[in-house]
């Protein structure tokens, strides 16, 4: 028993979206799915006409649907954006030569240049020598502190100021979810701050600083997936080799099961950090780490830190596996702190 | 004796040794898509079952379409394949 399309009524309906009454045929899926993207971008002036972007490129769906749909609504509506795909390179065999292809795939595709940046030419270590050190407890943290620091870098290399991201409406409630289960308050509430703050204040105001967006924040992991599906476009679906020990899958697991119990759990996610209001007092701003110069809470970066610490082949002490970041305590006076907190650093692809 | 098509995408295809269609006939006359999960799970996969079904339940986080249409707009398990149903299943957990 077919429905017609909730939108149009003309054309038998393909999916379901929003969780609730509305169902729409693909070409309304399309529209939906483009206007949400478009209006999420307007509404809290995520990008400017004209503007050079960094699209932070990892062959996946999320980046994938991203870099497809921000050249259409470039076309679209004549922004005049220098889009550019980002990509990083974390030196992990069989899983990221594979899907550097599908970046290079979509290079082609979208006649997009591309600018890949490694970590070996960044930190002197791939993540298999970080994983041959440090075992697969813990490299999920370096991995997240080393690609959230490589994409600044590769955005600077570009000279670009903006650097948008795939993450979805499912990646950011499961983020505060983790942050929030793991106790780990200086993280959470430095993710609750990112989230909610407005660009339109920080675009004039601080125009060095590398603003980070995520125009499908607004669309669900289902939606994009349904889209990419739809409009057929090819990306690279093999889970990091060294992911399954994250804690970050679980997380998302458990998202996904509360989900089926309660179809709004993840819009009510996102309502519920809406109204979290945190005052700004802990950001300590322009403080740049003495090493190599990126903007750091602290006299020398995380990204150092760890480098330092598997250069001296104590990686493994590097990190700590309790929720308090020692880091965020104000308290280490000495010039290389022993431990980052696990908890603080990890985060996902997208 | 339904004849139907099964596709697999987003990963899962990993499950099925890499076939992203299998082709599969089932005997009876009210077949439901239920049944044919289950044949998927005891049949078609040798191992990591539990990435496809938890329990009673496909994993969440698998979308399900039924010849282009989403599962939840026809009734989920309890649809009746017809012949030459093509049923899609693409996993959204996997990358970013
Ligand atoms: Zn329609
Ligand atoms: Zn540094
Ligand atoms: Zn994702």
């Amino acid at each position: 028993m077919k429905r017609l399309c909730s939108h149009c009524g003309k054309s038998f309906a393909n999916i379901l979206v929003g969780r609730e009454d509305k169902y729409l045929c693909r070409c309304c899926f399309f529209e939906y799915f483009e206007d949400t993207v478009h209006r999420t971008i307007v509404e809290e002036c995520l990008l400017q006409p004209g503007e050079r972007i960094a699209i932070g490129a990892s062959g996946g769906k999320d980046s994938t649907v991203l870099a497809y749909v921000l050249k259409l609504l470039n076309e679209r509506y004549y922004y005049n954006w220098d889009l550019w795909l980002l990509s990083i390179d974390e030196g992990i065999q069989g899983y990221r030569d594979d899907s550097l292809r599908t970046v290079e795939q979509n290079r082609d595709d979208y006649n997009l240049p591309l600018y890949t940046l490694s970590y070996s030419e960044l930190y002197n270590w791939t993540m298999d020598q970080v994983v041959s050190q440090i075992g697969r407890k813990s490299n999920c943290t370096f991995c997240g502190v080393f690609r959230r620091q490589a994409l600044d870098k590769g955005t600077e290399k570009i000279q670009a100021n903006v650097l948008a991201t795939g993450h979805n409406a499912d990646d950011i409630a499961e983020t505060i979810l983790l942050n929030l289960l793991r106790g780990d308050h200086a993280r959470f509430s430095r993710s609750v701050m990112e989230e909610n703050a407005n660009y339109r204040m920080s675009i004039d105001s601080d125009s060095k600083k590398i603003r980070r967006v995520k125009p499908l924040k607004r669309v669900y992991e289902k939606e994009i997936v349904m889209y990419a599906y739809f409009k057929k476009l090819k990306y690279f679906a093999t889970e990091c080799i060294y992911a399954p020990f994250a804690y970050r899958g679980h997380a998302r697991e458990y998202l996904k099961s509360l989900e089926r119990i309660r179809p709004h759990s993840i819009s009510d996610i996102l309502y519920s950090l809406s109204c979290i209001s945190l005052e700004d007092s802990k950001t300590r701003v322009g403080q740049q780490c003495i090493r190599c110069g990126s903007i750091s809470s602290q006299n020398i970066c995380k990204a150092c830190l760890l480098r330092t610490s598997l250069d001296r082949g104590q990686g493994v002490l590097a990190v700590k596996r309790s929720g308090m970041a020692i880091l965020s305590k104000n308290t280490v006076e000495s010039e290389i702190p022993q431990t980052v907190s696990e908890s603080s650093t990890e985060s996902n692809i997208s | 004796m339904p004849q139907v098509e099964l596709q697999f995408g987003g990963g899962l295809e990993s499950l099925t040794g890499g076939n992203k269609v299998v082709p599969a006939n089932f005997s009876g006359e009210q077949v439901v898509l239920g049944r044919v999960i289950d044949w998927i799970r005891t049949c078609l996969i040798k191992e990591k079952h539990e990435y496809f079904v938890q329990g009673e339940h496909i994993r969440p986080g698998i979308l399900v379409l039924i010849n282009d249409v989403d599962w939840e707009l026809e009734g989920k398990t309890s649809y009746v394949i017809q012949e030459g149903d093509r049923i899609t299943f693409i996993s959204t957990l996997h990358g970013g």
